[in-house]
């Protein structure tokens, strides 16, 4: 039987907000332009985020401009940011968020009717454009929308399991579409992937089921290179309790507006980890912290720390967090204007991620272009809350472009068969192989050796150790079937592919890890608690060799000569304080 | 398949406005002992105002009420609110959420006469604003025995049910768009800005126009009662003159 | 305080399985966490019992509107629904949503609401603006804000019966759209006259304002007295007011302008 086929110049993977707006970006530029994404179009994780959207206005604080949101990014991302995606994304961010709001977004206000702003940790003004507590919904309808009326052929519940080549140069994908099982195959001049994050390689995550590491994955096989791969962001305040819903995110939101953290014995304990910043410290300080004491015995009954909003004013509690209030009565019998909250570190976002251009998102694999939470380099060691929307879009956009001009040269392709024989292979052997390997089983096994051995603290003995599992489990990963061979929206077929996914990522995690010997944003070593020089100055970069195994070489950061006096004046800055 | 009992709401409101509606008509049709007269009051029934016959001195037999009623009964029959209430119990349509309601061939919503009238709604708004000021009168005048002031148990019915049937009428849905529901822009001229003020004010009640609906059917209907009885001579209308 | 909530013990599912020809409610029993909501509670049996078993999810979290089902008869998100909220002496029905076609199980076929959302131009600046940023008050963006909550769940869209019952996909486009609907036509930059969509194509006048949709919503907004009835009323204005009409005031919007066909 013909397999379903489709011809684009440019295909971008993903309808998350990076996605949308490349895939945007790609039909105004007059490319032929597909997109096709694993859920139903604006149900992708972006969808989740909440406090908002970094860009430089100057609508609250006109004080505030590109230089300094490019310093509060490098000195988040403790100077392993890529320089010149740092500049790229505070120089646009503000055009980007009026971009759209011109094509329908509504944000909230100042009281002289311009777009609001709100503060947000480590930004040094109030910057974040938000509305309410779900800013995220906002962008991902507001691009869906302009999607819809553009020239973009979307393609849901569309799963792509491969990239396929065609000697150096990505030419197309395979997969299949979710409802009916059945395969389909893309050829593209440009293909962009933004398929987001990974963070279901933990078990307690804020992360939506989509965010299962494929794109990572796919460009690794395809030959990408993978960049600061150790650095994961958890979020200090996920919910621990009740089971079901442990890891969902509790905003920061809750601690700008004032909510206290404490121990089992009732200490204030941010007190000891950061006098000066209290509940509002960075994001990985927090998470230490809560961590910390529930190692030390000074846990709540489920094991977290107590967040409390019950000293502030109901009313103003209920007006201010109305999905937080919802959340916790809802799903956790607990009345937060009453009551406190138990909270704990969940895994949150990956600031590693593919490596690519700053100016085009091109990836060192011809045709090959990422963008998003999929791609690397823009937070460095760390990313501040209300970077990644800025990023989604800054970078969506100019993928979308460099994509459309890269097909632009290309010359017509088309997909050996060979290659699409090998993809066909893996899909079916899931399927009908003779595997005994359960995936939910598997994928269960993975969280565990992740949350045990690669989470917010690591030492070489864990680090090691969790490698060593993980080898165990590459092992086992041809050997997977899903339990059922019915073609017809089978999770646990899926499952197969992510798990293996998953797996990659899992590794590079680890291993990326295990060779950083410091401490350093998301990354901390128990045995390398200090910063080092070394690693200062370098990123670690992943690829596979052709023989297949995984390299890892450290790579000097990205830097730029002219941004040079902004990166000492803040360094110079931050040791007089 | 819904399990629980969800079809008491709808024959509780059968039941309801089956009864309402019945006694407006025993009421209307009666057309007697609607006011009370006695020691210099005067007390009219809400369902006898404007006091047709005493405005225009003329003395009939025949149930003139039906000339004033159908105004009141227009805005409640046209109110979104009891559009809800009967298109689900009688016309069941659906008789409840997630429950298949009667089998009809053709559905035409309020696309077909008679129902596309019920867009005429804001005009018997407008009347029910006249028919309301009629009972604002009729409930002042209440307070006054040979022109001097009393309170009584009669007036004070009179102007609880006015009360509640003006926070009905202004919590209409007609009237919120009127008052600033229509406008795009709530700032962009200083009308807007006061409309707006009025447009917010005016949505709190009509997020308990539901309320008000009902609560305002049993007024209409005890203050009638009321007057009926006190008038028929079962008991005497307490009340003190100053 | 933050007391530990009760386990339930054994809890029993009945799941609708099957597709467009056949299908049953199966019985399912399970142990469950204290806590759980119906979304885990699917996922447990598929993950140790039923393998096959399609069901919708992506956040876990309300905030995707993908895990739309009918628990107990009642359109509701799974992932916000607790089981021990729901009566313990009855077993729990998790059936698929009715107003479209099924693809299996607990998964149906919602295409047709993306369909619909094509046909709906997008916000449009009035062509009267100055240069510059927008200037928008709060007060108009707290009006639009509610009615973009929606998480296109699609389950107001589930529970009309003008879809559910009667069918009528081809004549109205249902609560969500009026939503969205609202939110353009009530933008005040939008510089396009929707009443004509609104009435004709969009079928606003088959709504009998039963407020089913607003029952159901997840996001509690107020859909028929929000969206639906203000914009009935602007349909009342430019074509049903003879007032208006006489006075020549029936179609004046200012800054907007009728969409291009
Ligand atoms: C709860 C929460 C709150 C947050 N709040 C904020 C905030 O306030 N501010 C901020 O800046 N950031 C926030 N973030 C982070 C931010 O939301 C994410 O980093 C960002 O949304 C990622 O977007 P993306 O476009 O890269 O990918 P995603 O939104 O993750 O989308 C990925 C897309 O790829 C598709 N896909 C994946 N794999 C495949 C495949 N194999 N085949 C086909 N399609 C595939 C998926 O279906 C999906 O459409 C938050 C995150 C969470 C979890
Ligand atoms: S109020 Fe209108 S749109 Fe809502 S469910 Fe009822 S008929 Fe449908
Ligand atoms: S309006 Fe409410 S019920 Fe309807 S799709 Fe949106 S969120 Fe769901
Ligand atoms: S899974 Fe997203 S709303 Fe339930």
């Amino acid at each position: 039987m013909a397999i379903e086929h489709h011809d684009y110049d440019v295909l971008v993977l993903g309808s998350g907000g990076s996605g949308l707006r490349a895939a945007i970006a790609a039909a105004e530029a007059g490319a032929k332009t597909g997109l096709v994404c694993k859920s139903l179009l604006g149900k992708a994780h972006t969808v989740m985020a909440e406090g908002g959207l970094a860009a430089s206005l100057g609508n609250v604080d006109p004080r505030d401009g590109w230089e300094t949101h490019f310093q509060d990014t490098m000195f988040g991302g403790k100077y392993l940011n890529n320089w010149r995606m740092a500049e790229l994304h505070a120089k646009e961010a503000p055009d980007r968020a009026r971009e759209l709001e011109h094509w329908g977004a509504v944000f909230d206000r100042t009281p002289d009717r311009r777009m609001s702003q709100r503060a947000f940790g480590g930004h040094t003004y109030k910057r974040l454009v938000h509305i309410g507590d779900r800013t995220g919904l906002e962008m991902i309808r507001t691009l869906q929308d302009k999607t819809v009326h553009s020239a973009v052929d979307v393609f849901m519940e569309t799963t792509i399991t491969r990239l396929i080549k065609d000697g150096e140069r990505v030419v197309g994908c395979f997969g299949y579409r979710r409802p009916t099982g059945e395969q389909i195959t893309f050829s593209a001049k440009a293909l962009v992937l933004a398929t987001g994050g990974s963070g279901r390689i933990y078990k307690i995550t804020s992360n939506s089921q989509d965010c299962t590491g494929d794109g990572y994955a796919l460009a690794y096989e395809a030959g990408a290179e993978m960049v600061d791969m150790e650095f994961v962001q958890f979020h200090p305040t996920g919910m621990v309790y009740p089971p079901g819903v442990a890891g969902l995110l509790v905003t920061e939101a809750v601690r700008g507006e004032g909510g206290i953290l404490r121990n089992a014995l009732g200490e204030r304990f941010m007190e000891k980890y950061d006098p000066k910043r209290m509940e509002l410290s960075t994001r990985d300080v927090v998470a230490r912290s809560i961590y910390t004491e529930v190692k030390e015995g000074r846990g709540t009954p489920h094991g977290g720390a107590y967040l409390d909003v019950s000293h502030l004013d109901s009313d103003y509690v209920r007006r201010k967090l109305p999905s937080m209030y919802d959340q916790f009565l809802e799903l956790a019998g607990v009345d937060i204007t009453k009551e406190p909250m138990q909270v704990g570190p969940t895994c949150h976002y990956f600031m590693g991620g593919i490596k690519v251009d700053a100016d085009t998102g091109a990836t060192r694999v011809p045709g090959l272009f990422a963008t998003g939470e999929a791609s690397g380099g823009m937070n460095g060691a760390n990313r501040l809350g209300g970077n990644s929307l800025g990023d989604l879009l800054v970078f969506g956009r100019r993928a979308g472009l460099g994509a459309a001009e890269a097909a632009g040269k290309a010359g017509s392709v088309s997909l050996p068969a060979d290659e699409l024989a090998a993809a066909q292979a893996e899909v079916d052997t899931f399927l009908n192989g003779s595997g005994t390997e359960n995936p939910f089983q598997m994928h269960k096994e993975l969280q565990t050796i992740m949350g045990d051995g690669v989470g917010i603290f690591r030492d070489r003995e864990g680090l090691s150790e969790a490698i060593g599992k993980l080898e165990g489990l590459q092992s086992r990963v041809g050997n997977l079937r899903a339990p059922s061979n019915r073609l017809d929206y089978n999770p646990g077929w899926q499952l197969c592919r992510e798990v293996r996914n998953m797996l990659t990522v899992s590794l590079m995690i680890s291993r990326a890890a295990l060779m950083r010997e410091e401490s350093r944003g998301g990354h901390s070593r128990l045995d390398f608690t200090a910063y080092s020089d070394y690693w200062s100055e370098n990123n670690i970069v992943t690829h596979m060799h052709s023989d297949g195994e995984m390299v890892l070489t450290p790579t000097p950061v990205i830097t730029r000569d002219e941004l040079g006096a902004l990166v000492e004046a803040r360094k110079e800055a931050e040791k007089a304080s | 398949m819904r399990r629980d009992r969800w079809w008491v709401q709808p024959a509780l409101i059968v039941a309801a406005l089956t009864v309402f509606g019945i006694y407006s008509i025993v009421r209307a049709i009666l057309s007697k002992y609607y006011a009370i007269t006695a020691g210099g009051a005067h007390l009219q029934s809400p369902f006898f105002s404007p006091d047709l016959p005493g405005i225009f001195s003329f003395k009939t037999g025949l149930p003139w009420a039906f000339l004033v009623l159908w105004a009141p009964l227009g805005m409640r029959s046209t109110c979104y609110y009891y559009r809800k209430s009967y298109y689900r119990s009688f016309f069941l349509a659906p008789p409840s959420c997630a429950v298949a309601g009667a089998a009809r061939r053709r559905y035409t919503g309020e696309t077909k006469l008679p129902l596309v009238l019920n867009n005429l709604h804001r005009f018997f708004f407008y009347l029910a604003v006249l028919v309301v000021a009629f009972l604002w009168y009729d409930a002042i005048r209440g307070f006054f025995y040979h022109g001097s002031f009393g309170i009584g148990l009669g007036n004070a019915i009179m102007l609880i049910n006015v009360l509640c049937l003006s926070a009905f009428t202004f919590g209409c849905n007609s009237w919120r768009h009127i008052i600033g529901g229509k406008l795009n822009c709530f700032s962009c001229s200083s009308a807007a800005r006061t409309r707006h003020g009025l447009w917010q004010k005016f949505s709190i009640l009509n997020g308990h126009h539901q309320f008000w609906a009902w609560i305002s059917m049993f007024t209409v209907g005890l203050t009638d009662l009321y007057i009926w009885l006190a008038s028929s001579g079962v008991f005497t209308d307490p009340h003190h003159v100053f | 305080m933050s007391e530990t909530l009760t386990a339930g013990g054994t809890r029993k599912l009945q799941i609708w399985r099957g597709d467009l020809t056949s299908g049953e409610l199966v019985d399912y029993e399970l142990e469950t966490e204290p806590g759980m909501v119906v979304l885990d509670a699917v996922l447990e049996i598929q993950r140790s019992q039923a393998p096959d078993l399609a069901v919708r999810w992506n956040c876990k979290a309300a905030k995707c509107g993908s895990c739309s089902a009918e628990v107990n008869g009642r359109p509701r998100l799974m992932c916000k629904t607790r089981l021990d909220h729901l009566p313990a002496d009855q077993p729990i029905t998790v059936e698929p949503l009715r107003a479209f076609p099924l693809i299996r199980d607990l998964v149906t076929d919602v295409s047709w609401n993306y369909e619909v959302n094509k046909k709906i131009p997008p916000f449009t600046p009035r062509e009267d603006l100055p240069e510059g940023d927008f200037l928008i008050d709060q007060a108009d963006t707290d009006r639009m804000s509610e009615f973009r909550k929606c998480i296109e769940c699609f389950m107001c869209q589930d529970v009309c019966h003008i879809l559910r019952d009667h069918r009528l996909h081809d004549r109205y486009y249902g609560p969500r759209f009026m939503v969205r609907m609202a939110s353009l036509d009530m933008h005040p930059l939008d510089g396009l006259d929707r009443i004509d969509q609104i009435a004709d194509d969009g079928g606003i006048g088959l709504c009998n304002i039963t407020k089913c949709c607003t029952e159901v919503c997840p996001e509690g907004i107020h859909i028929t007295d929000n969206a639906i009835i203000p914009l009935k009323e602007r349909v009342v204005d430019a074509r049903y007011d003879p007032l208006l009409k006489i006075l020549g005031r029936n179609r004046r919007r200012p800054g907007k302008k009728k969409p291009a066909v």
